[in-house]
């Protein structure tokens, strides 16, 4: 799995969960960025990216993420773990 | 009506496009009731909430939700709160599960200590749902209890009185208990919802130690799903029937091409079986009032023949209509529903041809037609979509089929007469029209939430609403039942009048059932409404007639009754009758004296 294609599925993601089609993410994303993205948003957001690289993330994994950057590393690294 | 938000669903989709989806439900343009739900909760509740507003919009009803605060349940309920007694619910659900169990017993616990805790433990819940009953006095839908995610002694959790399997059952079948005695009080049955979704996924403590969502949140969608249905139910939005085809539907094979002796049901072979086995569950809809149509391309002898098949469950005798032919199966659906007095959209479409789910779903709006891939899931696929979902049983509703039938018999009786009020006067009809009376509060407010073509307001109605205005001297009620010489028609129609000032009573709400169409109970209704009105001195009635996407048919019911119109406003028109101008109308029902 590429960097590139990674964006591109949570871009996708982003855009669904906040009905939002200008979202384009960076590394430094972050809650503060997008006005709706709440801890209860939050949840939807990992649900759904569990679900499209079916994948599970561990909880202490999901404490620590700071912004969209650090979600993408974590993507590929349990990628190339598998 | 999106068929995404049918089952099978994808609950990832949902989800995650839920934004874009409610969009495109209020963009489609129904017409909505709009209902007020409060959400109290022992856990989070927000996407509990947003799922349940996209099957809500999905089946007609536009929510506006309270949601409590995080954990609040028990004293949003047992307190005075001043902002959901603004709120006014027309339905409170309390979305608990077995994180909010405060404590188990221990293994040293002896038996009375067990109970103790059991006491204690339903008395929290059952504090709460009568304080809501209290104050608020609407539908109260309650979570019975998932099972737990571990299981200390094994399998023997479900026998010893310490173990918290069996410490669960007790309470849930005590919250069954509750249920069943007491009126506008509906279990969501977690228990089983969790058991169907899988309990260890539906259990994943990821979700609530992160979230404090007390499931997991890609289950959440199949627990709105069960929510919404029991409230469309309770807002009498539920389905009436099926229309269902034959070839590779209810048997195995073509009968045209394979002949009776070709086609597979029964105990033969793998295949006869699945189709005996779902012709037995739907021929079990009777028993709820269902009422089953055939809609197959089929020589119509070639239908009959198949029913007859000495190994079929269902029997000719089992269906209202059977349109075997040759015509589009959305034609023939349409003629069914208007033989039958329904709406089309009233009934559910069951065929294995994707072809014809779509022409029938695209020719008439509103229509179900559940994907059915293969025989196996057929009955899953049907059952899981809660189209009958039952939260009042009414004796009508199990004496339906049997009243469909006498129907039938009446329109063969109508073809020999050729004056209609000779063949009225030949069904010997006896009205039955008295206040509202205890026995009969469900099935009234039943009727008013299901009634959408003979109805002037459109006014819903809860069992507490109903209860209230028939104890009020402010309002003249009555009800009306019609028997004639093929049988009961049971409680076909309903009045409400509000009194105004001293002498002016307004009819808030008019409804009729659509069986009992031209058989001049309105007429009947109405001399017995004015003989009240007159007893309390009353001299002018109102009636107002609001137009809706379904009521073109009363749009004159007021002038038909001498009434003269006095204003016009956009659709919305108001009439009035002085009733000492008033006739009776009524020439062929012989109605109680009182």
């Amino acid at each position: 799995m590429t960097r590139e294609y990674v964006y591109q599925q949570m871009n996708r993601i982003f855009r669904n969960v906040f009905d939002d089609e200008s979202i384009e993410l960076h590394d430094e994303t972050n809650a503060e960025d997008i006005e709706d993205w709440d801890s209860l948003e939050q949840i939807n957001l990992i649900v759904a990216i569990e679900n499209e690289f079916e994948m599970m993330f561990d909880m202490v994994e999901v404490a620590e993420l700071a912004n969209v950057g650090e979600m993408v590393d974590l993507i590929l690294k349990k990628d190339s773990n598998e | 009506m999106l068929k995404e938000l049918l089952y099978p669903f994808d609950p990832n989709h949902l989800l995650e496009n839920k934004r874009k989806i409610k969009k495109q439900l209020l963009e489609e343009g129904a017409s909505f009731v709009e209902k007020k739900i409060a959400i109290l909760g022992g856990s989070t509740t927000a996407a509990i909430k947003q799922m349940m507003e996209l099957f809500l919009l999905n089946n007609g009803i536009r929510p506006e939700f309270y949601e409590s605060e995080y954990n609040k349940f028990y004293e949003d309920a047992v307190f005075d709160n001043e902002e959901l007694k603004q709120f006014a619910p027309d339905i409170i659900y309390v979305c608990t599960s077995n994180r909010n169990i405060t404590s188990y017993p221990q293994l040293n616990d002896d038996e009375e200590t067990v109970n103790r805790l059991l006491e204690t433990e339903y008395d929290k819940f059952h504090s709460v749902w009568t304080s809501l009953k209290e104050r608020y006095g609407c539908p109260i839908i309650q979570n019975n209890f998932e099972l737990p995610m571990y299981r200390l002694m094994g399998n023997r959790e479900a026998s010893d009185v310490h173990g918290k399997v069996h410490f669960i059952h007790e309470l849930n079948n005590r919250f069954a208990d509750y249920a069943q005695k007491n009126d506008n009080f509906y279990l969501c049955d977690l228990e089983y919802i969790s058991a169907d979704y899988g309990l260890k996924e539906w259990s994943d403590p990821f979700y609530f130690h992160m979230y404090k969502y007390a499931m997991n949140v890609n289950a959440i969608p199949y627990l709105s799903f069960n929510v919404a249905n029991i409230i469309k139910s309770i807002f009498g939005k539920n389905k009436k029937g099926f229309v269902l085809d034959l070839d590779n539907t209810l048997w195995g094979g073509v009968i045209g091409d394979d002949g009776v002796e070709g086609i597979k049901v029964g105990p033969e072979e793998p295949e006869g079986q699945f189709y005996a086995e779902f012709q037995r569950y739907l021929k079990e809809h009777k028993q709820l009032g269902i009422i089953l149509n055939i809609d197959s391309k089929n020589e119509y002898e070639n239908a009959i023949a198949g029913l007859k098949h000495p190994d079929s469950e269902l029997s000719e005798d089992d269906f209202i209509e059977i349109k075997a032919n040759w015509d589009p199966k959305d034609r023939n659906f349409e003629e069914i529903a208007r033989e039958l007095d329904l709406l089309p959209e009233s009934l559910v479409f069951v065929d294995d041809n994707p072809a014809e789910r779509h022409i029938v779903t695209e020719q008439l709006k509103g229509v179900c037609a559940p994907e059915l891939d293969v025989t196996q899931h057929f009955i899953q696929y049907l059952d899981r979509n809660g189209f009958f979902e039952v939260t009042t049983l009414s004796k009508d509703d199990l004496k339906r089929n049997e009243m469909y039938k006498e129907n039938m018999e009446r329109v063969k009786a109508q073809a020999s007469f050729t004056d209609y009020k000779d063949y009225l006067l030949s069904l010997q009809m006896q009205g039955i029209i008295k206040p509202f009376e205890p026995m009969y509060y469900e099935r009234i407010s039943q009727l008013s939430n299901k009634s959408n073509q003979y109805n002037l307001t459109t006014r819903r109605y809860t069992v507490n609403d109903i209860e209230a205005m028939a104890n009020d001297e402010k309002f003249i009620t009555l009800y009306g039942k019609l028997l004639d010489r093929f049988g009961d028609n049971g409680l076909v129609t309903v009045t409400i009048g509000q009194l105004e000032g001293n002498d002016v009573c307004r009819i808030t709400l008019w409804i009729m059932s659509c069986r009992v169409l031209k058989r001049d109970m309105e007429y009947a209704m109405m001399d017995k409404f004015v003989r009240r009105c007159k007893e309390k001195g009353i001299r002018t009635i109102i009636g107002d007639y609001y137009p809706t996407a379904k009521n073109a048919m009363v749009k004159e019911f007021y002038a038909l009754h001498g009434f003269t119109k006095e204003a016009e406003d956009d659709g919305h028109t108001v009439w009035t009758l002085n009733v000492d101008d008033y006739m009776n109308k009524n020439e062929v029902i012989e109605v109680n004296d009182d």
